[in-house]
């Protein structure tokens, strides 16, 4: 049987505004199935992001949702899910926006390990302003300002997270949507900071500048070179050379921050 | 019963008036000489069940603050010139999305880190012109321990009937001064909240100007399920580019504020009424003004003080009216010249208009107002 998607879309919303081929369309339909798996009450759901082609997504959804400034969603978020704890709360945006200007947010709301789950779409680029290069282009690689190839460092997302304190972190890819909303079904569950990195594709302005022709290459590319967590034990350096870990990455339980703000308030009121 | 009186810090101050007026949210980042307005909402917003938050840096705080409103909290954020310059981004996002919240910026001197414990009245002008775009301001700059109480009150006030942001400033003096303050009663200061929609979830529109000029904002998590952008939208908050909606929400975000100019205004006026020259002053400095115009009336000069409590909208009427009737008027100000171009522009050149400035980090005082009174007489 089909699976009913047009429960959870806004009704007049779509079509949407992205790419054909864009991966992010995977990724939204992943998170309605989450959504529904958790049988999340849209009512008392905000979905909130910053700027960019991924951060569109809420829009189309129909819950309580925040369309915020660019790089910012984590923010607005932690103020949504502190003064309404019992919210859910799930944030969303690309790799620009989450880890570049917004970096520095998302780190502090994994270090709070605030209630949360975040789905970032990893295209590896800006999309939205027409294919410039983020922390998450591979160095080497050809964007809009790299006409000579990426001379910078990238940033490994999900050990950002890691790093910064997430108390759930997980990585799949836009060709493993089965997994898509696995993941993000966990990182709702999970009591604390939930990050999902969804690497994906942006065939309009990475895809076409880096060799790959179609994009049924770069789904080819990222299925190839996604290497399940529990298996890469098995594999040496050399074998993991170019290839991306997918599944659980980390997993503890830690106190929430609103839980925390909670005894706080206790405190005060003693 | 006796009222309650103690003797309070401008900053203490600030904090127990957005206590009364209802405030269960704060985010912010520590800065001189705003600090002690988080300091004490930290102490007293947990024991009303509120929440006091200090993010990661002003960004963030001003996004915490539109994020917790939009679930109905009545937020603040205090922060001093550097940290409002970081903001701006996110008051013009509360501008065009139209959600209450307060903004308080205790002034110091600039640009950049510029004099962090001295005073500075040098953000008026960010405060109405600091985010980018068309948008309407409101600014309330009380220059009193009481007043910065009773304004902080109004602020939100203000906020939630307008559905903005609203800032209150006030200068490093006025902040860390101590003066007595007489805690009004629950229920003697007015205390507006936000109004809820009478539409109910399947019809509700954020922006449905149908609705009045300020159309009702539901809170997430009531039922309600909405869309909030940054970007120019329609009645039901969906983004468009057709020009006849984007213009007609522009206008309408702009003249929600400024169709209302004369219930926003607050002045002060002391000893106008014969008055041949007009100090126009506000925050601290008008302290200072005030003593110089009782000064040169024992001279015999016909000074008068026009002091405005809300700086933006702009008192334009009053000062024009000022401005006809006196020879001359004194912007005095701690800065360069900025509120002296508004009341230049109000006076159409019917007097004269001079300025006595002051940016070294001290107060403006009485003797330099005064001197600059003789000198255009
Ligand atoms: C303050 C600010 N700076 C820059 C921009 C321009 N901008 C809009 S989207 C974007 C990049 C989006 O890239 P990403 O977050 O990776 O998402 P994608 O479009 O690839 O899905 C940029 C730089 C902006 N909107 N605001
Ligand atoms: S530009 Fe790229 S990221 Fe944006 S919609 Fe198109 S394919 Fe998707």
């Amino acid at each position: 049987m089909a699976y009913d998607y047009d429960k959870s879309i806004r009704p007049g919303k779509l079509p949407h505004i992205w790419c054909p081929g864009c991966g992010h369309g995977i990724v939204m339909k992943g998170l309605i199935r989450a959504m529904d798996t958790c049988g999340l009450d849209r009512k008392n759901t905000a979905i909130v992001s910053g700027i960019g082609c991924a951060s569109r997504l809420p829009g189309y959804l129909d819950a309580c949702t925040l369309h915020t400034a660019h790089g910012r969603a984590a923010a607005f978020a932690t103020g949504v899910k502190m003064a309404k704890p019992e919210m859910t709360v799930i944030c969303c945006g690309g790799d620009g926006d989450g880890t570049a200007i917004g970096g520095n947010h998302f780190i502090h709301a994994c270090r709070r390990n605030i209630d949360m789950t975040y789905v970032i779409m990893n295209n590896f680029i800006y999309g939205m302003t027409g294919g410039q290069f983020s922390p998450c282009t591979p160095t080497g690689a050809k964007a809009s300002t790299t006409p000579y190839g990426n001379p910078d460092p990238v940033f490994d997302i999900s050990k950002l997270a890691i790093g910064a304190g997430a108390t759930f972190v997980a990585r799949t890819t836009a060709a493993h949507p089965r997994e898509i909303d696995k993941l993000i079904t966990m990182g709702i569950k999970h009591k604390g900071m939930a990050i999902i990195e969804v690497l994906d594709d942006c065939p309009t302005t990475y895809g076409r500048r880096n060799k790959f022709r179609s994009v049924v290459d770069m789904m080819k590319h990222l299925k190839a070179n996604a290497v399940p967590a529990v298996a890469a034990s098995k594999l040496t350096a050399e074998q993991l050379q170019g290839k991306f870990l997918t599944g659980i990455l980390f997993q503890e339980e830690r106190p929430e921050y609103c839980a925390q703000y909670a005894e706080v308030i206790k405190k005060a009121q003693a | 019963m006796a009222k309650k009186v103690a003797l309070l810090q401008g900053n203490q101050a600030c904090a127990a008036g957005a206590m009364y007026a209802g405030c269960t949210f704060f985010a912010g980042y520590p800065i001189t000489p705003s600090t002690e307005v988080a300091e004490e909402l930290s102490i007293s917003l947990p024991t009303i069940g509120g929440k006091f938050i200090q993010m990661e840096d002003e960004i963030a705080a001003m996004a915490a603050v539109i994020g917790a409103s939009l679930t109905g909290a009545k937020s603040i954020t205090a922060t001093s010139g550097p940290g409002v310059s970081l903001k701006q981004e996110l008051i013009g996002y509360a501008c065009i999305a139209e959600v209450p919240c307060v903004i308080i910026n205790v002034m110091r001197g600039g640009p950049s880190t510029g004099m962090p414990t001295g005073p500075g009245q040098s953000d008026v002008m960010q405060a109405m012109w600091g985010t980018h775009g068309d948008h309407a301001a409101i600014a309330l700059v009380p220059s009193s321990v009481q007043e910065i109480f009773t304004e902080t009150v109004r602020a939100f006030n203000l906020a939630e009937k307008y559905r903005m942001p609203v800032q209150v400033l006030f200068d490093e003096i006025v902040g860390h001064m101590r003066e007595r303050i007489v805690f009004p009663e629950p229920g003697e200061l007015e205390i507006i909240n936000r109004a809820a929609p009478t539409d109910p979830p399947e019809t509700y529109k954020p922006y449905d100007a149908t609705k009045g000029q300020v159309p009702p904002l539901a809170s997430f998590g009531s039922g309600y399920k909405f869309h909030v952008t940054g970007l120019n939208k329609a009645a039901d908050g969906f983004p468009t580019t057709k020009a006849e909606y984007v213009d007609a929400e522009e206008r309408r975000q702009v003249n929600k504020v400024n169709d209302h100019a004369a219930a926003i205004e607050s002045n002060e006026e002391y000893l106008t009424e014969d008055a041949e020259v007009l100090v126009w002053a506000y925050g601290s400095t008008a302290r200072s003004a005030r003593y110089a115009v009782n000064e040169l009336r024992k001279e015999g000069i016909k000074a008068g003080l026009f002091r405005p409590i809300t700086l933006w909208p702009f008192p334009a009427k009053r000062t024009a009216e000022l401005a006809k009737q006196c020879k001359a008027i004194v912007v005095s100000e701690m800065n360069l010249g900025q509120m002296i171009h508004e009341v230049e522009r109000a006076a159409k050149g019917n007097c004269t208009v001079v300025g006595e400035f002051r940016v070294d980090g001290e107060p403006i005082n009485p003797g330099q107002i005064a001197a600059k009174v003789k000198e255009v007489m």
